[in-house]
Order: structure tokens, then sequence, then C-alpha cells
């Protein structure tokens, strides 16, 4: 017989990993574990999810994140919609409220959001009766990222605590650092942020990060290297005088790479820029796990997707 | 809220069951190479395990042992209105199902839900040759027809009481418990 209950997200909603607490997210990492398994059975699907009806509503182009919510909802036997913003009444002029009304009307379960404001899903959260989960939303969180980044970490070293994290790149534009800094922070990782002062956003230090400019310094010892993609459809001015100087300075190479550990593993969040955050040696290299991130991308998500399905306290 | 409780087995009446069920399995199924036993968790785990040292004395080959978790395949997930969700855990079947003599073991049958949970999922793994159902506990009420083949115990039983089977692996003690709520 079985029937045990766990601990279980408190939110009706993963809007960012600033919400959850450290044994909830180690409850979603212990479930994705079991998630996972079902990926190598002969048919991949269970049917947790049967009747569940799930938008995938992305804003921003996305190829990984959305895929692999689609792979983790139909796997749990979720009935799957996929809205392209290109294809909607969005560029007819429909606001995102609008959109999500409109949705509502035919009672989904869940809403899937890429949004290119920060935020724009915590709006969502409040305007509708469907759990929401946050798939990225502008420079704010992107939080499944940092949790299939931390299943990834503890698969490689059986823990979060106590490791060196390095992470290098651009810090200011991206959701995955912020959403990446946080969760390490709570599991008590020691986190080591490197970038050209002009990707650094403020207050680093105030959120847990030890900031140097000299990426060697960051990398020595490191149990993990995450880098981080040169967002260049964010920018808006200059933030370094060309990608050449980038790579020279701030580039991964085998050299930059062997002052971390001998174990040490290197992980990006991808689509990656190869020849300016990273060479294509690393990327290649025997101790990537770039595409492991991504098989594990879809057991993590079905972790989320699970959890949230069921009822929560706060609707008692 | 008093808990009347009563010992249904001790540990000697459980090793002295878990030996039957043992030999009724190595009687009925000639040739135990085409044997397989799949717990269900969490108490249907060590169950198994001990059913297949059991059957390893007898035989003197070694079972394969499985285990299900059949947490995804419930169908009551979605009907709580509140509360977390229960726990998921891994599955570990590391043998090919196909073909096989599957002797799916767990603690107490009660309403069958479990076992028709159990049911599907091992069919997601492929295509036995037969399954056949080993229950420490059968308790009655059932709600699906579904019949154990192997029992250790009937245990007539009401709704509101509720059956405890323990083990050493998991309880650090080896007892069967019939509890009574009470005023």
């Amino acid at each position: 017989m079985t029937g045990q209950t766990g601990t279980g997200l408190r939110g009706r909603h993963l809007l960012g990993i600033a919400d959850l607490a450290a044994e909830e997210i180690t409850l979603v990492l212990d479930t994705a574990e079991a998630m996972k398994e079902v990926a190598a059975r002969p048919i991949k699907k269970v049917p947790t999810l049967r009747g569940k009806t799930i938008v995938n509503l992305f804003y921003e182009p996305s190829t990984r994140t959305r895929t692999s919510f689609e792979i983790a909802e139909k796997r749990l036997s979720a009935d799957t919609l996929n809205i392209a913003v290109s294809t909607s009444s969005v560029v007819k002029g429909e606001t995102l409220a609008d959109t999500v009304m409109n949705l509502e009307a035919m009672a989904p379960d869940m809403i899937v959001m890429r949004h290119a404001s920060s935020g724009a899903c915590h709006l969502l959260a409040r305007i509708c009766r469907a759990r929401v989960i946050n798939a990225g939303d502008g420079m704010h969180e992107h939080p499944t990222q940092a949790l299939l980044d931390a299943f990834t970490i503890r698969e490689h070293k059986g823990r979060l605590a106590g490791l060196k994290v390095a992470i290098v790149g651009d810090l200011l534009h991206s959701r995955v650092f912020r959403s990446n800094l946080l969760l390490l922070h709570k599991m008590g990782a020691e986190v080591w942020v490197s970038a050209p002062p002009t990707l650094q956003p403020p207050g680093l230090d105030r959120l847990g990060a030890r900031v140097t400019s000299s990426v060697d310094e960051a990398v020595r010892d490191a149990d993990v290297v995450m880098l981080l993609r040169i967002q260049l459809e964010r920018m808006q001015g200059n933030f370094f005088p060309s990608l050449r100087e980038y790579f020279t300075v701030f580039g991964m190479t085998p050299e930059r790479f062997s002052l971390a550990k001998p174990d040490a593993i290197l992980m990006h969040p991808g689509p990656m820029n190869r020849g300016v955050e990273i060479s294509s040696d690393v990327a290649d290299g025997s101790r990537s796990v770039i595409l492991e991130q991504v098989a594990n991308g879809v057991a993590v998500r079905m972790a989320v997707l699970y959890l949230l399905a069921g009822g929560s306290a706060d609707e008692a | 809220m008093e808990v009347a409780m009563a010992v249904v087995m001790d540990a000697q009446r459980m090793a002295r069951t878990i030996a039957r069920i043992a030999h009724e399995i190595a009687e009925r199924n000639r040739g135990l190479d085409e044997l397989a036993l799949v717990g269900i968790r969490t108490r249907g785990v060590p169950l198994a395990r001990r059913i297949a040292s059991a059957i390893e004395q007898i035989g003197g080959a070694a079972v394969p042992t499985g285990t299900l978790d059949i947490t995804l395949y419930r169908d009551d997930l979605m009907r709580q209105p509140v509360g977390p969700q229960p726990v998921v855990r891994s599955t570990e079947i590391p043998f090919s199902i196909d073909d096989r003599r599957i002797l799916l073991v767990d603690d107490v049958l009660y309403t069958g839900r479990t076992i028709r949970a159990a049911l599907d999922a091992l069919i997601d793994f492929g295509r036995p040759q037969a399954i056949q159902l080993v229950v420490m506990i059968d308790r009655g009420h059932r709600e699906l027809p579904i019949k154990a083949d192997y029992v250790g115990k009937n245990l007539p039983t009401a709704r509101a009481e509720s059956v405890q089977v323990r083990f050493v692996e998991t309880d650090g003690v080896d007892e069967v418990v019939l509890e009574e709520a009470g005023a």
C-alpha cells in the first residue's frame, strides 16, 4: 500500500526560485529522480495528468524550454496546447490580460508562459484561475532551468551544499543566472561570478555571490563551471569592445577550464555562442554536461507539473 | 483520540507465513527460472525480498526482484481538493518482464485500487506470461474485481480500522497490527 504524502509545494504557481524554500527545492529534485526513470522505459508515458489541459504560451522564441515542457506534459498524459504568439491574436493588438482571459474561458488547468517582460507571470497568476509556471520572464527568473541545473549538479556531485560553483558570462541580462544564484545560495553552495563590469547587475554581493573580474580566480578549484550566453538581442549599448575581445578575456578555453578541479563539470543553459563564451573544445569535451542538462530538463519539468497539479494547502 | 491496537501477527508468525507462501509459490510454479518478484512500494518491497530469499532456499536459484512505485498510476491523484501530492519514488525493475511469470507483492490488499494501478504500471514494462498476486494481509472491502493468489492471512476488518504491516527494514520491527480509531 502506498499513499505517503510529502511536504508538497506551498504555492499554487511556480513563478520563481525566490518563492521556494530549500526543502521545496529538494522535493522537486527528489521527484525528478523518479520521473527520470520513466524516460528509460519502453513506454515513456504515465497516466498521471490524464484529463488535465496545459497551455504553453510563449511570447519569445524558444526551442529547448518549450519542447522540454511539451514532452514532459505528454509523458504525464496531459492535453497540451501550444500557442505561438506570432500566429495568435497578439499580433492584432490583443493585450496579455485579454489573451489570458480568453484562454481562461476554455478552462486550462495550467499555463506555462515565457514572456519578454519581467514580472509578466506574476500578473498572469493574479488574473487567472489556472496554475502558472514561469518558463522565463524578461531578465527576472527562469526557475525550471535553475532546478534542472541543480538536478544535474546533484547527479554528478551528490550534493549542492559546500560546492564551489563559478558562473561566467552575461550576468546582467540573464534570468537563468538570477534563478541559479538564488537556488545555489539557498542550498548552501559557494557561488563565484565573473563578468565584465558592464554586464554585472548591482547588488550581487547582497545576493550571496562572490564577485571577481578575474575569470581565473572564479574558476580555480571550482566543482562546477557554468557559462552564460552573451545576449546580444537584449543589448542596447556597447557593453564590451568586441566579441573577439570578450572571448580572449572571459571565454572558457581548455587552459582556463583546467584551473577547475579535475572532476569539475562544465554547464551551459544554451543556446551556446561558440567562440564567444565557450570554445568548441570545452563545449564538446568529456566533462561537458550540456546535453545532460537538456535531458534532465524533461524530468525536472515533469516533477514540477506533477507537484503543482494536485491540491495545495492555500486552497483549503 | 485514543487508538486501540491489537497485534495480529508477531515476528515468528510472520516468518512462518512468509516461508509457507514461498513453498506455495514453488509448488504452483514448477520451474522457478521464469519467475520474478515485484514488490509494490513501500512495504511490498521488503516482503518481496524475503519471499525471494525463501524461494532461493527452497529451489536453490535466485529469483530476480524489482520495485514498483505506483504513485503516477493512482486514480485519486487529482481528486484531492487540498494537500500535497503523494511522494513519487523510483521504480526499479532491472530485468525484462516479457514472458516471465511475475509475482506482484504487496503488504495489504484492501480496495484493490493499488493493485489495479500496479497492473497498469507493470504492463507498461512489457508483456508478462502471467501475473500472480501475493499479499500478507487480505482485509476485505474490495472495490474492484481483484483477488490474491497467495494470502498470508485473511483478516476481516471494519472500514474504520487500519491494518499496519511492519517490517524490520522499514519500521524496525516485524509485526502486523490492527488499529481501531476510538473515541
